[in-house]
């Protein structure tokens, strides 16, 4: 009895979690218009989405700022990390403190304050706001997951790389970077996705003309809902999971050690 | 005397100097000659400033005032980089990401040797260390005996003039810090090579140095062989902190004579004055137990402890518990006499201030 309660309810957890993406992704390959009529199976609504000139160009300057903010907030995020490394307990507490804030502030906040800063400083918004918004939310998740990387790194490897005739620069790419190499490269992932499915902070930036896949969807949906927009969501929702899978992949380091020995 | 290969003329660093706080007086003009060849050894307790010797050699941190000397030539301001010694950290610091050979190349692939050198250099490297065909291994397969010797083998492959070694044995266990030690001590034979060695184990300094240099709150307190500094510590400080002592309040009533707990007891010092107080160190493994009635001083055993090669008893004498290492076993309650040869006292002068014990023979 108590077993069928505990897995009755993990069922039913389940169901409350992906029940909706479920029905998504069924009825991106239902054939009939109406929502409530299996009309077949059917691929005709991702062809729709593909042939639609509106979606293909959100998604190019989805996949652009995505990837554009990704790698400079990777970039930004690991030189911050250097410094940060190397500041005494205290300055390090709060300045970690403070790059924590803006992960739990709450987005239409940082979306709104971002908004009002680009209008004061006469910023016109656009495609160059979005990244720059994008950068800007990124920076703290990319930090936050190179920290502990650079943690682990004893200060005496850099040190020994020194040692052994290396100059700081050489130091840091033959050395500092391979063994935070994987801090970094799911920082990088991580800030990739983020940017990739952010809808509040991108809606408040955007400014009128440029759309990502979110603002579209977003803005077709009041419109009226077309089955076409269930096939790119559901496309996102396997882009974004394909890369949350990859960016927490078990290092495949203890295998190799097996392997080995 | 040859020219020394490395000398430290004044050299003195402070931490954490902030604009409220003076910060913490690590080194104080410290002034070190280090010759040729030489296995050196930095001993004291933690906060000594002897890491920050070492890492003052090694180009690591920039003294405050004061100059480093390479045969001669200031090498203050070098880079570590471009100095010509090579260090053995604490943590091994081997690259997790490279395998045994790769960590082993590292130096040398810097500076642009041929594949066929560095081939051999590796293999040499790794049978001197007696690790020969763990090339392809990764670090972490590696237990902590091993890694450091890989750490070892890193640096030697430079052909440094000297090797500071940052306690390099810290991580091990007792069996295998022993071993290691010998291995240190042949290799530096085998390469003919200077080693500093920093470390807070006395027993490791006695057993590898050829000089120790006992350093506490960045002063030297004495530098010696080992001999030197386990016969005769020149102050309280180092024969506390080599090897157990005995440190007893005396008076030197005149040359050649102590008086300790009202008894008098002939020693070998001159030059200390009459009647000065001073302080008198012995032993443990110097103290002679007599029968009751014999001896100088009457005492009672309250304490026996078997460590194996002897017998470690605290016994009550003047008032003062004094530890004695002795083959011979006396039960607690045994009542003894106890006597000490003349050359087994140690007579040190007794430091005026706080101050001057910090700075001890260096002031």
């Amino acid at each position: 009895m108590v077993n069928f309660i505990k897995r009755f309810y993990l069922t039913i957890m389940f169901i409350f979690l992906y029940a909706p993406i479920a029905a998504l992704m069924v009825l991106s390959f239902n054939s009939s218009k109406y929502m409530s009529k299996w009309g077949g199976f059917s691929l005709k609504w991702y062809e729709a989405m593909i042939s639609s000139e509106l979606i293909m160009s959100a998604l190019k300057t989805t996949l652009i700022i995505a990837l554009l903010s990704a790698v400079i907030s990777t970039i930004i995020g690991t030189v911050a990390c250097i410094g940060i490394n190397r500041m005494k307990r205290k300055p390090r507490a709060i300045v970690m403190g403070l790059n924590n804030i803006p992960m739990v502030n709450a987005e239409i906040v940082t979306g709104i304050s971002l908004m009002l800063c680009f209008i004061a400083f006469g910023v016109s918004l656009g495609f160059g706001t979005i990244l720059i918004s994008h950068i800007t939310f990124c920076i703290p998740y990319v930090i936050l997951s190179v920290m502990p990387k650079m943690k682990q790194l004893e200060s005496s490897t850099y040190e020994a790389a020194l040692d052994l005739g290396a100059s700081p620069v050489q130091a840091f790419f033959k050395v500092v970077f391979p063994e935070i190499r994987p801090g970094v490269l799911s920082g990088f992932l991580m800030a990739f996705t983020m940017s990739l499915d952010d809808f509040i902070i991108t809606h408040f930036t955007k400014g009128a003309g440029v759309n990502t896949l979110s603002t579209l969807i977003y803005s077709e949906v009041r419109k009226g809902i077309k089955p076409s927009l269930y096939a790119l969501s559901t496309i996102m929702f396997l882009a974004v999971l394909i890369l949350l899978m990859i960016a927490n992949l078990p290092k495949g380091k203890n295998k190799e050690l097996i392997k080995e020995s | 005397m040859s020219a020394p290969l490395i000398r430290l003329d004044k050299v003195s660093k402070v931490f954490d100097k902030t604009k409220s706080s003076a910060g913490t007086m690590v080194l104080d003009e410290l002034d070190l000659s280090i010759k040729e060849n030489e296995f050196m050894t930095l001993l004291g307790p933690s906060g000594c400033g002897k890491t920050t010797t070492l890492r003052i050699i090694g180009g690591f941190e920039k003294p405050d005032t004061g100059r480093v000397y390479f045969e001669g030539t200031d090498i203050t301001d070098l880079a570590p980089n471009k100095r010509q010694l090579n260090t053995v950290f604490q943590k091994y610091a081997l690259f997790s990401h490279m395998n045994i050979a790769e960590n082993i190349a590292f130096g040398l692939k810097i500076k642009g040797k041929t594949k066929s050198y560095i081939d051999d250099k590796i293999k040499y490297a790794l049978k001197l260390v007696n690790l020969d065909g763990y090339e392809r291994r990764s670090v972490s397969s590696l237990s902590g005996g091993q890694q450091q010797r890989i750490a070892i083998a890193r640096a030697i492959v430079n052909e440094p003039r000297v090797l500071l070694l940052d306690e390099p044995l810290g991580a091990l266990d007792l069996k295998l810090r022993q071993d290691m030690q010998y291995e240190l001590i042949r290799l530096k034979n085998e390469l003919g090579i200077t080693f500093i060695y920093v470390t807070h184990d006395q027993e490791e300094a006695l057993t590898m140095s050829d000089t120790i240099v006992v350093m506490n709150q960045g002063y030297i307190q004495q530098m010696g062989t080992p001999e030197d500094i386990y016969n005769e510590p020149e102050n309280a400080f180092v024969a506390d902190f080599i090897g157990d002592s005995n440190i007893i309040d005396g008076l030197m009533i005149e040359d050649k004579l102590v008086e300790i707990f009202g008894v008098k007891f002939p020693c070998v010092d001159t030059g200390f004055g009459q009647k000065k107080p001073v302080d008198v160190v012995i032993r443990p493994e110097d103290v002679e137990l007599l029968p009751e009635g014999e001896g100088r001083l009457p005492g009672v055993v309250s304490h026996i402890i078997f460590k194996g090669v002897h017998y470690e008893m605290e016994v009550m004498a003047g008032g003062f518990e004094w530890l004695v290492h002795s083959t011979v076993c006396h039960p607690v309650g045994a009542k003894v006499g106890l006597q000490v040869d003349p050359f087994n006292i140690q007579i040190m002068k007794k430091p005026e201030s706080e101050d001057e014990e910090a700075v001890g023979v260096n002031g």
